[in-house]
């Protein structure tokens, strides 16, 4: 008996990535990670593991920050995705520069998102920016060459920028 | 007045970092590419007796590459020639690779990797390094009379103590898995591949023995890398040859890159360690002897286990002032993955077990632990265990004022009973003090002869050509700082040069912290000479000044030599002399806080002052302390990885812990500049030396919360919970504190 429905079979999945409306014929389980990095040719999310664990493909699904490597792209369908790629992102791109943030640069856009995502939520919910709520914002994200004192001091940075 | 050294430049790679432009090996799109990968042995020692292929698989989907399709030696070229490049009959270790698989697309690639099943004949494996009679390498190091000191130690009323300690192996766990893209060989016989990796110049070495052809007929170059610390060093020849053989026969470019649970599964960590430490101090503290034996667990071949030893041992002694010294070190066969590279290099572990001793020594003399240190810390004009007279840039003194300035550790009351013993955490500090030599061990500068080319370019900006790799730490603006001071122009007038073997010259390895004070040396030097030949006066800017001189037919294109300082004096038969040109120097004071009910290790604040002579870029320096910091305070309390009949149980993301920012304490960092004056600007190595202090710095911190005395790391809740067993066990002994 031929099965009604295989997930490998392509179909149309329509979202929109970083602005753009984009309807893309792809397998229903893709990852969404790799159809941003293959079919889109977005890269600048990573994949740093493949199971959830590192962060470093955080992207944001209608505003809230989710990992690209367990997210079926059947599930974005009429979602608004949105990666390092996106504008929006110059002033926390700014401070993780200035601030020395970025080292060897493979965590850096999953930072920037996750970053982004909190600053949003802070600004959304009334929630003040502290040092130890951008620790916790930042704890699904590894890093292996800051130490992550850089990458904290570049968030705080970005909330005092764009507050003023 | 300097205008970028000392000053911050913004990284020319950085940009296109924090947008998500930069260009990682996974991120080329190379059209027609075939996806790679490896069967590897599911046991630790066996005969492979041949494979097996499941039902209905299709050998015609897949190209399969074999040992004997290797056009040149089966040889993975490094040190020794034990390690083959796939393995044809006599397995050593688990996940050891037996055949290669390139397939159009990753699905048949996956298929043909479950259907292809090596059978093995099993043998009985060797894990315990103490049991292991196959020496890679053995280390002695003689300093005085430790023989007659013991002897005397009696008679002469000195005290004499003893431990052991041990470390566990430790992952790199750089954020971006290996892998290299590797393109068919061109009708020269030309074979390209890229990827991510610290040293172009070993990859291209090893192509060129694994293919039968001369060095320069290998190209490779270096993509965006995302992390390295010592990882990236050896393995990614093995990635590079395995993508090269799979390339070359089934002609079509090849992408093989890991995914993480094959990375951790069978890339080289840091050697398991240990070391047993006699000792002889004077009742005021002083060092009489040391004697110290050293062991190494090398795992399966050999790969740079006798360098890491080497390292080891001529650091063990630490930055001691002692008239005598024995050191023994060996680096032994086992059965488990092949250890190697990890920043420090050997020194970490011998680190660990000098600064536990002493921090013995001071809790059974009374003595405070900084008090002890500094009593017997190696000043300028004192000798190392080597017998190397310590001349320039002895920051020994500068570094301990230092952390006793920020953190008051030297007022602190250590290992003192404290009130408050029912609170729900105890709160503790503890010292470390270290030192660390940059570049290359004894004659290794003088014999590998790195280069740096500088050119003006026709729009008269110029470009650096160095093999040295920017793996995060910073190298690109390192050199773009040198560069841009020497020769008075703006950083946009220069460019750094792609690492790409067909181009760059061969700088040397970047590893050992050797890349700013030796190839930005050289880099100094080239800049100097280029601006001599350029000349004209300042009123004119670097530009119009160079265009002038080459529209005059001037040769703007200079190439140094690396020439170690003059008067460094080594001996490779005897461990004796100058060790390295100069060392770092540095002190790191941890503070923790130990939950009484579960023996949780929490680091709340970690304060370290180091020497590195110059900072060139101040905020990477900076950076780069931090981060081996943390890798450090990773592996003294948290980082486990332990093995199961040769395979690690940690070969996940999930169950492979390293700090999160929750993990991680509140940095305070010193930097102390005692200037080098064979270094650019003063400048001398700083990328290992972070690593080496933090893990006995936080054990000591333990020990002053708790009162037990830690001599394993990683200081797990269930050791912490064994140590506190025996030590009520044996309560009557316990030592009293120190007050400061």
């Amino acid at each position: 008996m031929k099965p009604i429905f295989s997930a490998a079979d392509p179909v149309d999945i329509a979202f929109e990535v970083n602005g753009d409306r984009r309807t893309l014929r792809v397998p229903p389980l893709a990852r969404l990670l790799d159809v941003l990095r293959e079919d889109l040719a977005l890269t600048g999310t990573k994949e740093g593991c493949g199971e959830g664990e590192c962060g470093a493909c955080s992207v944001l699904i209608d505003g809230e920050a989710q990992l690209a490597c367990l997210v079926p792209v059947c599930q974005v369908a009429g979602c608004s995705v949105f990666t390092v790629e996106a504008p929006g992102l110059e002033s926390i791109q700014d401070a993780f520069l200035s601030e020395g943030g970025a080292q060897c640069g493979i965590c850096t856009p999953g930072m920037i998102v996750m970053t982004r995502a909190w600053l949003d939520a802070c600004a959304r919910d009334g929630t003040e920016v502290t040092l130890e709520g951008a620790r916790e914002a930042l704890a699904g994200n590894l890093c292996r060459c800051t130490g992550y004192a850089r990458i904290l001091t570049a968030v705080l940075r970005a909330a005092e920028t764009e507050r003023a | 007045m300097a205008r970028y050294v000392g000053s911050n430049v913004e990284r020319p790679e950085g940009r296109a970092k924090v947008t998500g432009r930069a260009q990682y090996v996974s991120d080329l799109h190379v059209s027609g590419a075939w996806f790679g990968g490896t069967v590897r042995s599911q046991v630790a020692r066996g005969t492979l007796r041949g494979f097996d292929f499941a039902v209905g698989f299709d050998r015609s989907s897949v190209v399969i590459v074999a040992p004997e399709d290797v056009p040149g030696e089966n040889v993975q070229a490094l040190i020794e020639d034990d390690q083959p490049i796939l393995c044809a009959r006599d397995i050593r270790h688990h996940g050891e690779p037996l055949l290669l698989v390139a397939a159009p697309d990753l699905r048949t690639l996956e298929r043909a990797l479950t259907s292809i099943v090596p059978r093995i004949d099993p043998l009985d494996p060797l894990f315990d390094m103490e049991h292991s009679r196959e020496v890679f390498e053995s280390v002695a190091i003689d300093k005085g009379e430790v023989d007659a000191a013991f002897e005397h130690a009696q008679g002469n009323g000195h005290v004499v103590l003893e431990g052991t300690y041990h470390t566990d192996s430790q992952e790199q766990l750089y954020i971006e898995p290996q892998g290299c893209i590797a393109w068919p060989p061109q009708s020269d016989g030309t074979i390209v591949v890229k990827g991510s990796l610290q040293c172009p110049h070993y990859v291209r070495k090893a192509l060129a023995r694994c293919f039968g052809g001369t060095p320069e007929r290998m190209r490779v170059v270096q993509m965006e890398t995302g992390g390295g610390f010592g990882g990236k060093e050896e393995y990614p020849s093995v990635v590079a040859c395995h993508a090269a053989l799979l390339a070359m026969k089934c002609k079509h470019p090849v992408r093989l890159i890991y995914d993480r649970h094959e990375d951790l599964a069978v890339t080289p960590k840091r050697h398991p360690s240990r070391v047993h430490h006699r000792t002889i101090v004077d009742r005021d503290g002083k060092l009489i002897a040391l004697d110290i034996d050293v062991l190494f667990d090398g795992g399966a071949y050999t790969t740079l286990s006798p360098v890491v030893l080497s390292r080891g041992c001529i650091h063990a002694a630490g930055p001691y002032r002692c008239d005598n010294v024995r050191i023994r070190g060996r680096v032994v066969a086992t059965n488990h993955v092949p250890y190697g590279a990890f920043r420090g290099f050997g020194a970490p572990q011998t680190c660990f077990a000098i600064e536990r001793t002493m921090d013995r020594i001071a809790r059974a003399l009374s003595i405070h632990p900084f008090e002890l240190r500094r009593r017997n810390m190696l000043r300028a004009g004192d000798t190392t265990a080597t017998g190397q007279r310590l001349v320039h840039s002895v920051g020994s003194v500068e570094v301990m004022d230092a952390i006793a300035r920020e953190s008051g550790i030297d007022r602190h009351p250590w290992c003192v009973p404290r009130d408050g013993g029912n609170a729900r955490k105890s709160r503790g500090l503890g010292l470390s003090f270290f030192f660390h030599g940059a570049g290359f061990t004894g004659s290794g500068e003088a014999m590998l002869k790195g280069r740096v080319r500088v050119e003006l370019l026709p729009d008269g900006r110029v470009e650096v050509l160095a093999g040295s790799t920017e793996i995060g730490q910073g190298t690109n603006a390192m050199f773009l700082a040198i560069a841009a001071e020497t020769l008075g122009c703006e950083t946009s007038d220069v460019v750094i040069a792609t690492p790409d073997t067909a181009r760059v010259p061969d700088s040397g390895p970047t590893v050992a912290s050797r890349t700013c004070m030796v190839v930005g040396g050289c880099l100094k030097d080239a800049c100097c000479e280029l601006a001599a030949r350029v000349g004209g006066e300042a009123l004119y800017s670097w530009r119009e000044r160079a265009l002038e001189f080459l529209q005059g037919g001037g040769d703007g294109r200079v190439v140094v030599t690396y020439e170690s300082p003059s008067g460094l004096v080594w001996d490779d038969e005897t461990y004796t002399g100058d060790a390295y040109p100069v060392y770092g120097w540095a002190a790191d004071v941890a503070e923790v806080e130990v939950d009484s009910d579960t023996l949780e290790v929490e680091v709340k604040r970690f304060w370290t002052a180091v020497d590195v002579g110059k900072a060139i870029q101040p905020q990477l320096v900076a950076g780069q302390i931090e981060g081996g910091s943390l890798q450090a305070v990773g592996w003294s309390h948290l980082e486990v990885i332990s093995t199961r009949e040769g395979r690690f149980e940690q070969d996940r993301m999930a169950t492979c812990i390293i700090p999160t920012t929750l993990d991680t304490p509140r940095f305070d960092v010193t930097l102390v500049e005692v200037p080098y004056p064979h270094g650019p600007f003063g400048a001398k190595g700083v990328g290992e030396l972070p690593m080496d202090g933090g893990a006995p710095a936080v054990a000591s911190a333990i020990e002053d919360a708790i009162l037990v005395h830690v001599d394993r790391v990683p200081a797990t809740p269930e050791r912490l919970m064994r140590a506190l067993d025996e030590r009520s066990a044996a309560s009557s002994g316990t030592k009293t504190g120190v007050r400061a």
